[in-house]
């Protein structure tokens, strides 16, 4: 193809995009586009499963049946949202197992919060509560995004993911209402939790290098900052209301803008944290690789039996 | 209070207990993300049979326990479950064998248990018999893909069950309050299902193309409360929350 | 990394009986047997089904996009084939 009918396809293609049509994995588009899905949406999804470890954490040791049940249940949620999206990933024309290396390697980045460690069961209503509210609001707008099988499996996710924050904020909610020591669980675990939540909606507007271009592609709607401003705001009260503090001595209700200011956000603290050097991403990483390493004998045995099956299968037929 | 029927009920509930446990152990650390999802899903069938015979033993008992005080406020010895389901998860195909020979016998147990004349019971087998139907299922297909599948893999199922089997003959033991229980109409006779159940699984071991462990020599005490040395740190978990901040709720 | 890695699956699911089965997504298993465990597993955890089909990807031969002008355009301008072509009184009702 020439230069020229390239450029000419690419037109047509940002022209589709902004007419609200949907791109599907057989349709032509710019390298770049599925350079940038592929690495987003792998991101996404490998988020979602070293995001069931810091979880899976305490599944042993939750308090009662119920709680485990549903911890558990939502541990599980995850797993599948990883599945969901490496699967639509894999249209764009890569393996699951590439994206596993990626991965493994170091090669794709999965979300910084997950790095942090979950030290006491409060830990469990602050990640319900905080991280899953604010990956929905990241979500929930990927919903309409232009890629036809990311926006399939977010539809997916985002249903499936309303009682994740719910079963959080009930957890939270009965640490605050309960004995002295329960509630100096659940401010403990805000304290700890609330800035990573904030710098998981992403860096400032001012240093974020992709977002012109997702724009367009409906990969973003809102820049990092209104959306973090939105938690923020649609946070606060819900902390109100059970008796808790958000910890920032800065934070004050801006009428005129009708919306919360917040104090400064430790920056370098991020950047340390994806750069790897987090508390915990040498066990995150240690317990994905270890998974799959240890998994490659069940793996091949289930394909060395199905491979014995369908011979054996052939020769009854003939 | 019927002190048979509440034991009776606790020595079935705890083998989902502990093996739910077991089984949860494994959530996000599973060999492919499909085989992480089915694992959570066994463990959370059985944590749910769990809860609905505790809620059961609660009215039995009662006074003011609940279904979590009897999950997680006993003494070590005080919980009677087989050996078998506490076997810890050393491989994946140590947790398939064992998976697989209680799935058996779960399943055998459940189809007697839908007749007793106590008809909470019987309503929880009914409800449970699929899961479990589903659990059996599973298992075996593994113990088969396993089995028949790499030498690797052959090694690894077959000394998984070598090592599991010597728990199996407990599966058929009977404990003061089985016996009571039977009498009553209200409990399975175990004692009944022990040669289906062998035939049932080794049948299924040939199919894999595995060899039937040979040994006669047999481990038991789980039923009396008296149990490997693995049950204890499983408790330590599993008791963690409740043993550190007590009385309060969740 | 593993020699040989678990095929792709499409996955089919009828929600009720009385509707078709509608393409839910996709895994990875080694057989059969195992895409459908899987994906009783992972695409019914929440009652979405009474009946599930599997196929491999592979098996599944697409139109091609680049064609869709030759294939879907021509049908366009078929305007009789749908019932509003026709003029009929406003007195005709049921029709």
């Amino acid at each position: 193809m020439s230069k020229e009918q390239i450029k000419n396809l690419e037109t047509q293609f940002e022209a589709r995009i902004a007419r609200d049509e949907k791109i599907e994995p057989k349709d032509w588009m710019p390298e770049k586009y599925r350079k940038t899905h592929i690495r987003q949406m792998s991101q996404h999804a490998h988020s979602e499963i070293v995001g069931m470890l810091p979880e899976s954490n305490w599944i042993t040791r939750a308090p009662s049946l119920r709680r485990k049940v549903a911890l558990l249940a939502k541990v599980q949620d995850e797993a599948g949202h990883g599945l969901y999206l490496y699967s639509a990933t894999e249209t764009l024309g890569i393996s699951r197992e590439e994206l596993y290396n990626q991965l493994h390697t170091g090669a794709a980045k999965y979300s910084s919060i997950f790095n942090y460690p979950t030290v006491t069961w409060a830990d469990m209503g602050a990640i319900g509560w905080l991280v899953d509210g604010a990956a929905i609001i990241n979500q929930v707008p990927l919903c309409s995004t232009s890629y036809g099988p990311y926006a399939r499996a977010m539809v997916r996710v985002c249903k499936e993911e309303s009682f994740h924050q719910r079963q959080g904020y009930e957890i939270m909610m009965k640490l605050a209402n309960g004995t002295m020591e329960q509630k100096d669980l659940a401010q403990d675990a805000l304290n700890r939790w609330w800035w990573p939540s904030l710098m998981m909606l992403g860096p400032t507007d001012a240093e974020s290098i992709h977002t012109e271009q997702s724009m367009k592609w409906k990969l973003k709607r809102k820049s990092n900052d209104d959306l973090r401003q939105q938690f923020i705001d649609q946070t606060v009260p819900q902390a109100e209301l059970i008796g808790l503090t958000i910890p920032d001595p800065d934070l004050k209700w801006n009428d005129e803008r009708g919306s919360y200011d917040y104090g400064k956000i430790n920056w370098e603290e991020f950047w340390q944290v994806v750069k790897g050097h987090g508390p915990c991403n040498k066990e995150r990483m240690r317990a994905r690789v270890g998974a799959w390493e240890e998994g490659e004998w069940v793996r091949d045995a289930a394909m060395a039996y199905a491979e014995k099956k369908q011979e054996r299968k052939e020769k009854q037929v003939v | 209070m019927k002190e048979n029927l509440y034991n009776y009920i606790l020595g079935i509930a705890d083998n989902s207990l502990i093996l739910g446990q077991r089984m949860g152990e494994l959530c996000g650390h599973g060999p492919s993300l499909e085989t992480d999802i089915a694992c959570t899903n066994i463990s959370l069938d059985l944590l749910g049979q769990v809860r609905s015979y505790f809620q059961y033993a609660v009215k039995i008992a009662g006074d003011d326990r609940t279904e979590d005080d009897i999950a997680m406020l006993r003494k070590e010895r005080d919980y009677k479950n087989v050996l078998l389901v506490e076997q810890p998860n050393l491989n994946f195909a140590h947790t398939i064998g064992r998976q697989f020979l209680f799935d058996v016998y779960h399943l055998a147990f459940l189809a007697e248990l839908q007749k007793s004349t106590d008809l909470t019971l019987s309503a929880i087998a009914n409800k449970c018999i699929k899961e479990v139907s589903y659990h059996e299922r599973f298992s075996s297909d593994w113990v088969k893909r396993l089995g028949d599948g790499t030498a690797e893999s052959k090694e690894k199922i077959q000394e998984a069950i070598n090592d599991l089997w010597t728990y199996t003959d407990e599966l058929f033991h009977q404990t003061k309050a089985d016996k009571a229980m039977v009498l009553e109409c209200v409990g399975v006779d175990v004692t009944k299902l022990k040669d289906n159940y062998y035939k049932r699984v080794k049948d299924l071991l040939e199919e894999a193309t595995l060899q039937i462990p040979d040994s006669k020599w047999f481990q038991k005490g789980g039923k009396e409360g008296i149990h490997t040395e693995h049950l204890g740190y499983l408790l330590t978990d599993l008791q963690y929350m409740q043993r550190t901040y007590p009385n309060m709720e969740w | 990394m593993s020699k040989k890695n678990w095929p792709i699956w499409e996955i089919f699911v009828r929600s009720k009986n009385g509707l078709e089965h509608r393409h839910f997504g996709s895994l990875h298993a080694a057989d059969a047997e195992m895409a459908l465990e899987n994906a009783r597993d992972v695409y019914t955890r929440r009652n979405e089904g009474v009946s599930i089909w599997v196929i491999e990807s592979k098996h599944i031969t697409a139109s091609n996009p680049d064609n869709n002008g030759e294939l879907f355009e021509p049908a366009q301008d078929k305007v009789y084939r749908h019932p509003t072509f026709y003029d009929l009184p406003d007195e005709v009702k049921h029709m």
